[in-house]
């Protein structure tokens, strides 16, 4: 449609394709419209982040009302109150640490599932992804318990863990796919000079699939990040999360509508920034590497 | 498969002329050469299956026991008899439904909006990027972010932006008493469900327009060119090439929203009918303390999720030899 319109010389357009065009214009303004009515809920929520609570919470709404950093400040704890600092650092470093361990046992397996495939590795495939279909909250109690006895609980290590066995079948199922896509000749080449494993691994295959193995990271830093169900039950003053802080500061302080809204900003930035920055990479981590 | 180089990891490396080729390296059985094979697969199967598997073992060695928290001292076998209250159990069997709903309704109403986004995101206009950007950020936002905004920010029935601008409008047509619905408790079902669609709607986008941008083109143009409608070719053209993007994308949804807890967690608090599966084992365990109690229902949730997720990966390993078949 649109490239019918756009061989057509402007001069002499054909009623034919100026309703066409008509039509297309039409269009791109649906899509701008929806595009501005899913992106209106953020857009309030960082408007009313900016006001004073006084202004935030009155009907009729009040958008032309003076900007402050209050709720920021607040937020930040200057006038007391909780400090977010360690529950964002807490975040920062469950989300790292196991999206780094995912890729150490990702990589791999994903090689013994694509490149040099064990027997019957499509079964081991849907054994991974099984695992994701089963309802964690299932396991919650037993995990619970065996933190508890062990000391593990309130302990960042043990969402570390967690969510590593809950991004590795993604991982596992993302990763087979970019692999396979490598040419089994350049490895085959690599081992007859004589690298191992490892060396085949780190030399090879990683730089060929770099910006698949980037876009697992960033899914499964995303979904580590998200995280609100093991944090909010397995973690409590010292391994808090953000996402479990972020519940704790609504109820404990009731209800600061332009403060609440600024914390949401702030823990929602980093994966707002990584997901504008990486879309494609955020389609390809998805779909589970089945769109490239 | 032919090069035993990885066969053997630990030894000390034999002239690669003679690695090239297996028959010539007798002194490396058929087991071991599958055992290396398997080799780097083993670390990762074995951490997934002691973290996920293991923890419900012992769901199952729990669901046999009476056993509260609050009362460590009066633990005892019980047999079967939590999986007859679980059966008998009004909320669970609610909570069932409510999942069910919850979900099929979620992710049919943002597949059905994620394809007509899809296909108008899929043509040429002026700040098409910026749109696709903006369309997204509801995807981005942290799940407990998103469900606090809605719940405090637009449903919030004296200063939410709903009632703000039903009043707004009011004021400019002049109407004294616009509606101002308590959206939360009048529809929580619905205010639960609309903004887990607003979530998903911007992925199930992303994955179909993914897949129109991989539509043969020359098959399209010979079919307008044949003079095929609109309509035609969408009906027997895209939908057909959209068929894996659309299964896939309902697949990966309902993974996810079947466990969905933040937004039910925060929104209603499980209250008002609206209490998923995930929500009510949650409650049992963490706030009344029934472990043993708690442990069947999830036991029940497994076994009903097994069932359910045999026919879905069904689906998957279609698609999965479909592909193989065509590489």
């Amino acid at each position: 449609m649109t490239s019918l319109t756009a061989t057509a010389p402007v001069t002499s357009v054909p009623p034919a394709a100026r309703k066409a065009r008509r039509r297309g214009a039409a269009l791109g303004l649906l899509a701008w419209l929806t595009g501005i009515v899913f992106v209106l809920p953020v857009a309030w929520m960082l408007l009313t982040s900016f006001h004073s609570e006084a202004d935030a919470a009155t009907n009729p709404p009040s958008l032309a009302a003076p900007l402050t950093l209050d709720g920021y400040r607040e937020f930040f704890g200057v006038n007391g109150g909780a400090d977010p600092w360690p529950p964002l650092l807490n975040s920062l470093g469950a989300s790292l640490f196991s999206t780094l361990f995912v890729l150490v046992l990702a990589l791999p397996a994903a090689y013994a599932l694509s490149i040099r495939p064990v027997r019957k590795w499509t079964d081991v495939m849907f054994f991974f992804l099984s695992t994701k279909m089963l309802p964690v909250v299932a396991g919650l109690l037993p995990v619970y318990l065996f933190a508890k006895n062990t000391g593990f609980l309130d302990n960042i290590w043990l969402l570390v863990i967690l969510y590593t066995s809950m991004n590795l079948p993604i991982a596992v199922w993302m990763m087979q796919s970019f692999l396979s896509d490598i040419p089994v000749s350049i490895i085959e080449a690599a081992q007859m000079d004589g690298a191992k494993l490892p060396t085949v691994l780190l030399r090879v295959v990683a730089p060929i699939a770099g910006p698949g193995i980037a876009a697992t990271s960033l899914i499964c830093f995303i979904f580590s990040w998200n995280e609100l169900l093991f944090a909010n039950v397995l973690t409590g003053v010292v391994a808090q999360t953000a996402p479990a802080f972020l519940t704790s500061f609504v109820t404990s302080q009731g209800l600061f509508l332009a403060q609440v809204c600024a914390a949401s900003i702030v823990i929602s930035l980093p994966v707002l920034a990584a997901g504008f920055a990486a879309q494609d990479k955020l389609v390809q981590g998805l779909s589970l590497g089945a769109v490239k | 498969m032919t090069n035993p180089l990885t066969a053997t990891p630990v030894r000390s490396g034999p002239p690669p002329t003679v690695a090239a080729s297996p028959r010539r390296a007798p002194q490396k059985p058929k087991a071991a050469r599958a055992w290396a094979t398997r080799a780097p697969l083993m670390p990762a199967l074995i951490f997934l299956i002691a973290v996920t598997q293991l923890p419900f073992v012992a769901t199952l060695v729990i669901s046999l026991f009476d056993w509260n928290s609050l009362k460590p001292d009066e633990r005892e076998f019980a047999g079967l008899s939590n999986y007859t209250s679980a059966v008998s159990d009004e909320a669970l069997r609610e909570s069932i439904v409510t999942t069910v709903l919850l979900t099929a309704t979620v992710v049919i109403v943002s597949v059905v909006l994620g394809l007509m986004l899809a296909l108008l995101m899929d043509r040429k206009f002026r700040g098409r990027g910026l749109v696709r950007t903006m369309l997204i950020a509801p995807f981005l936002l942290v799940p407990v972010a998103s469900a606090l905004l809605w719940k405090h920010a637009l449903y919030n029935p004296e200063y939410g932006l709903f009632n703000g601008v039903l009043s707004w409008v009011g004021d400019l047509f002049g109407v004294d008493n616009p509606p101002q619905p308590e959206w939360v408790s009048d529809m929580p079902m619905f205010a639960v469900e609309a903004s887990l669609v607003w979530q998903w709607t911007p992925f199930m986008m992303l994955i179909l327009l993914a897949g129109l941008q991989g539509r043969p083109l020359e098959m399209i143009e010979a079919a307008r060119l044949d003079g095929a409608s609109n309509f035609q070719i969408f009906r027997y053209l895209t939908l057909p090439h959209l068929r894996r993007y659309l299964e896939l994308g309902t697949l990966l949804g309902s993974i996810y929203i079947v466990q969905n807890f933040d937004a039910v967690f925060t929104i209603t608090r499980g209250g008002l009918d609206t209490a998923n599966l995930p929500y009510t084992i949650y409650e049992t365990f963490y706030n009344a303390h029934e472990y043993g109690q708690a442990s069947a229902a999830g036991v029940l949730v497994v076994i009903g999720t097994i069932i359910i997720a045999t026919f879905a990966l069904r689906v998957v390993s279609s698609l999965f030899r479909e592909e193989a078949s065509r590489a």
